[in-house]
């Protein structure tokens, strides 16, 4: 399957990646009335030290124990081999955030967790954050 | 080939998926012995809370079992197997053949014996939804409830019934809430935020009399109510299996593939006794991805696959009253508390992360829980870092590029 893959080297820790996901999953119809003056979350997370940075998102695992983890079954493995996660089952126990390996799963607002779902349930059908990266250092590609 | 599988929750869903990865064809018969299609048993005092829809209790949809060609025989109970003639008697009068039997019978709240208990007319377990329920319909705005117990279930009792009724007193033997997961300090951060929430909670004592409509404890102290809860803690099903011949522990005894000591039958869930690779001996997890792990690995051998399910321990988290609870592991070793927003602990032994606890302060803690699993050695992370904030900054840049660069 297609996932976002980071090049770290190429990372000018810019955080567009952020702004672009939060917008992206928002319903709004552009980034200030998405972003501005609002609480927002995004589901790509920038790690950054004094010589590096890089994006972090769900990689979509092949056995995701997030998934195994869930109690309410608001998170499930797709067809298509992605991760999703049914906001509304949600009660935002956490468990998915004590399993993901990666620190991948972050809470929102509501304390409900939040994930990568590469764009694949929303308008934009890819990921947001890799269209608008500056400098490729995020693809969405076959590996 | 011929699946039964008895029991209806986690276990069982993680063994039709283990199976039909293998196995598209075969016949899977499941056992419940509850009337429900396969709901998740902690979300019941979310449903009482009204924070969970009926429908959404469900863990799957309603097409689940047709999806997976499962004949689904709910409202029935498993009374006995023959393991000679391979084959399963049922409280509906009917013998089921298997070739491949799972065995997830999950476990079933314990009431010790407590004087007087059979003169309280009002009382409860709080462990199927039919329990919930019940609870629900016995209670009002006016009712005093006795929790005894302040394990998770006792816990996430009182968080539901707190805006359902007057007056919740928690009682407790033990010293600790949530003894075998939390520290001093974290337990007493959990017993203020349920004091500042309202509930009285008795630690260190235990029942001594009940009357009626009291109880008198341990401790001289008198405590009135209209309801008992009883949340003592829960014991493994293990009598199917063991009156057929097989290996009993605490648990149904099970090998790294899941097979019990009688051919051809499986158990996972609840209902068995794992092999904890951090704490390092046999124990009865009784935990949801335990459960889901340890049916998935049942199913793939059942069905000609090969699995084995080695990487098993504790791992506990909720939210209770807005406060976020978040274990894994073991408290052995040395005890490192990190500077944190709310409260964390993390256990160290021969270079090794062996468990933590934290309070509210949960961001990304599944990097620690992975350190855990993978038994990683400290030295090849930046582990002070680590301790601060949870982060892949902290590893390796090959380890880093195999995870962000690579399919994993």
């Amino acid at each position: 399957m297609k996932r976002v893959y980071v090049k770290e080297e190429w990372c000018l820790g810019c955080h567009l990646c952020e702004y672009n996901c939060a917008f992206a999953n928002s319903n709004e119809r552009d980034m200030v009335s998405a972003l501005k003056g609002k609480p927002w979350v995004s589901a790509v997370q920038i790690e950054e030290s004094a010589d590096v940075c890089f994006a972090v998102a769900c990689r979509h695992c092949k056995e995701p124990l997030c998934v195994t983890a869930c109690i309410t079954g608001a998170l499930t493995k797709a067809e298509d081999g992605s991760v999703r996660i049914d906001r509304d089952k949600c009660v935002g126990c956490h468990s998915c955030i004590m399993m993901c390996p990666y620190g991948a799963v972050v809470m929102d607002g509501n304390h409900v967790a939040n994930k990568c779902q590469l764009c694949l349930t929303n308008k934009f059908g890819q990921p947001k954050c890799v269209e608008g990266c500056p400098n490729g250092a995020i693809v969405y590609e076959e590996r | 080939m011929r699946y039964v599988l008895i029991g209806n929750s986690i276990a069982c869903v993680g063994a039709v998926e283990g199976i039909r990865a293998n196995d598209k064809e075969g016949r899977i018969t499941i056992v419940g012995k509850e009337k429900y299609p396969v709901y998740s048993r902690p979300l019941i005092s979310y449903y009482l809370q009204g924070k969970v829809k009926e429908r959404n209790l469900f863990y799957k949809t309603e097409a689940f079992y047709k999806d997976n060609g499962c004949e689904a025989m709910l409202g029935t109970e498993a009374l006995s197997i023959d393991a000679s003639r391979k084959t399963v008697k049922l409280s509906d009068g009917s013998v089921v053949p298997y070739d491949k039997l799972l065995v997830a019978t999950g476990s079933s709240p314990f009431v010790p014996p407590m004087n007087g208990l059979e003169k309280v007319a009002i009382k409860h377990t709080f462990y199927t939804l039919d329990d919930a329920r019940a609870l629900q319909e016995s209670v009002n705005q006016n009712s005093k409830v006795l929790i005894i117990g302040c394990g998770l279930i006792g816990l996430k009792c009182a968080e539901c019934l707190k805006d359902l009724v007057n007056k919740i007193t928690m009682v407790d033997f033990a010293e600790k809430i949530l003894p075998a997961c939390l520290d001093g300090k974290a337990s007493g951060m959990v017993k203020l935020n349920l004091e500042e929430n309202g509930i009285e909670v008795l630690l260190g004592t235990s029942v001594k009399e009940f009357e009626a409509n009291s109880a008198t404890l341990t401790n001289g102290k008198e405590v009135d109510f209209d309801a008992v809860v009883l949340a003592v803690g829960v014991r493994p099903n293990v009598s199917l299996v063991k009156d057929a011949g097989g290996a009993v522990g605490r648990g149904i005894v099970v090998d790294e593939r899941m097979r019990t000591s009688l051919a051809d039958v499986y158990a996972a869930g609840d209902c068995v006794e794992n092999t904890d690779c951090v704490f390092g001996g046999c124990r009865v997890l009784a935990l949801f991805p335990s459960a889901f792990t340890g049916g998935r690995v049942a199913g793939i051998n059942m069905s000609g696959g090969n699995a084995a399910n080695g990487m098993d321990f504790a791992v506990n988290s909720t939210k209770l009253f807005g406060q976020s609870i978040m274990t894994a592991g073991c408290m052995s070793g040395e005890q490192l508390e990190t500077e944190s927003t709310g409260y964390k602990a993390l256990f160290v032994q021969d270079n090794k992360l062996k468990g933590y606890i934290i309070i509210d302060d949960i961001e990304r803690a599944g990097i620690y829980t992975a350190l855990i699993r993978n038994g990683t050695d400290l030295s090849t992370v930046d582990f002070e870092m680590l301790q601060r904030k949870p982060g892949l900054l902290a590893f390796d840049k090959e380890v880093r590029q195999s995870i962000l660069g690579g399919e994993v």
